[in-house]
């Protein structure tokens, strides 16, 4: 990772504002992943988009879409909260889908469950209309970079 | 690449699949036995711009699509089904300028869900670059959606 990411991490998280960070990748740009800080926590929003549309006669997102947002949601936070100098990288991803994903904003919030020092566990829970009625839950398992003993 | 009903089928679904096309989704080829779809490589889903590696929710879009198109390959007439569940094992990053197949399959149909399993690669299908387990349920044919989407795909609905 070249300097010049660590530091546009370092000041998104200063500012709160993350725009600048996902306009770096361009897998975020694509299904339009936006982040923002409400006091400790982070949270995802995936607008509502007709590129990301599957079913085109419900209307429902894409699966695939819900997924890739939730796996971004779950790398970015542990990047943004472990602070470690790497980009993890996904081991495996389980997600569970509840409800269909409608035609509207998608929202997303993580949990790291568990860091050890090789591997972490990261919880996360998507929705639309209210946060207790999830349309998708997943985990996913990232391997960190060690960080150097001081 | 072989002509047949079913590939036509899964063929005329993926068109219909708006975020599919936006990926550039295309069936590679389709039978009794499972199918496999092409994701082409393009900048635009990369998720590190530093290697260049496409992000693995591309992968998991392919492998999603790949699981449930799957279902025609079984299901003498089409029936909408909703992903239950997916898992993907990541065994190793994809290679940057190379396009992804996913091979799915169906390995067991009960009157409610559909097992599906599979993996995607790129040069080597010897060398998967992950594995797939998804399981979708069966909506039968009396469900909004199906009618019009029946139609679309010109399945066997009568």
């Amino acid at each position: 990772m070249t300097d010049n990411f660590k530091e546009q991490l370092q000041q998104a998280h200063e500012r709160g504002d993350y725009a600048s960070l996902l306009q770096l990748i361009p897998y975020a740009k694509l299904i339009g992943v936006e982040c923002s800080r409400l006091g400790d926590e982070l949270l995802f929003r995936l607008p509502a988009n007709k590129d990301n549309i599957g079913n085109p006669l419900l209307p429902a997102i894409h699966g695939g879409v819900i997924a890739g947002f939730m796996e971004l949601a779950a790398a970015l936070h542990l990047l943004i909260f472990t602070g470690s100098p790497g980009v993890p990288k996904i081991i495996d991803f389980s997600l569970d889908y509840l409800r269909a994903g409608q035609f509207r904003d998608t929202y997303a919030k993580c949990q790291v469950c568990r860091q050890g020092r090789r591997v972490a566990n990261v919880a996360v829970t998507a929705w639309q209309s209210t946060q207790s009625e999830p349309i998708a839950t997943a985990r996913a398992h990232f391997k960190i970079e060690e960080t150097p003993s001081p | 690449m072989t002509s047949n009903p079913i590939f036509e089928r899964a063929t005329r679904f993926l068109s219909a699949l708006r975020h599919c096309q936006v990926l550039g989704l295309r069936v590679h080829s389709a039978s009794d036995d499972g199918l496999t779809i092409t994701l082409p490589y393009s900048p635009q889903i990369v998720g590190n711009p530093q290697t260049g590696v496409i992000h693995g929710g591309a992968i998991t879009s392919l492998m999603d699509t790949a699981c449930g198109m799957a279902t025609l390959c079984v299901l003498p007439e089409f029936e909408v089904c909703p992903t239950l569940d997916l898992r993907i094992d990541y065994m190793h990053p994809a290679e940057p300028h190379k396009e992804v197949h996913g091979f799915a399959q169906c390995y067991r149909v009960t009157t409610d869900v559909i097992f599906t399993r599979g993996f995607a690669y790129q040069d080597d299908p010897q060398k998967p670059i992950a594995h797939v387990v998804g399981t979708f349920m069966r909506m039968g044919k009396a469900v909004k959606g199906t009618k019009g989407f029946a139609g679309v795909i010109g399945g066997a609905t009568k």
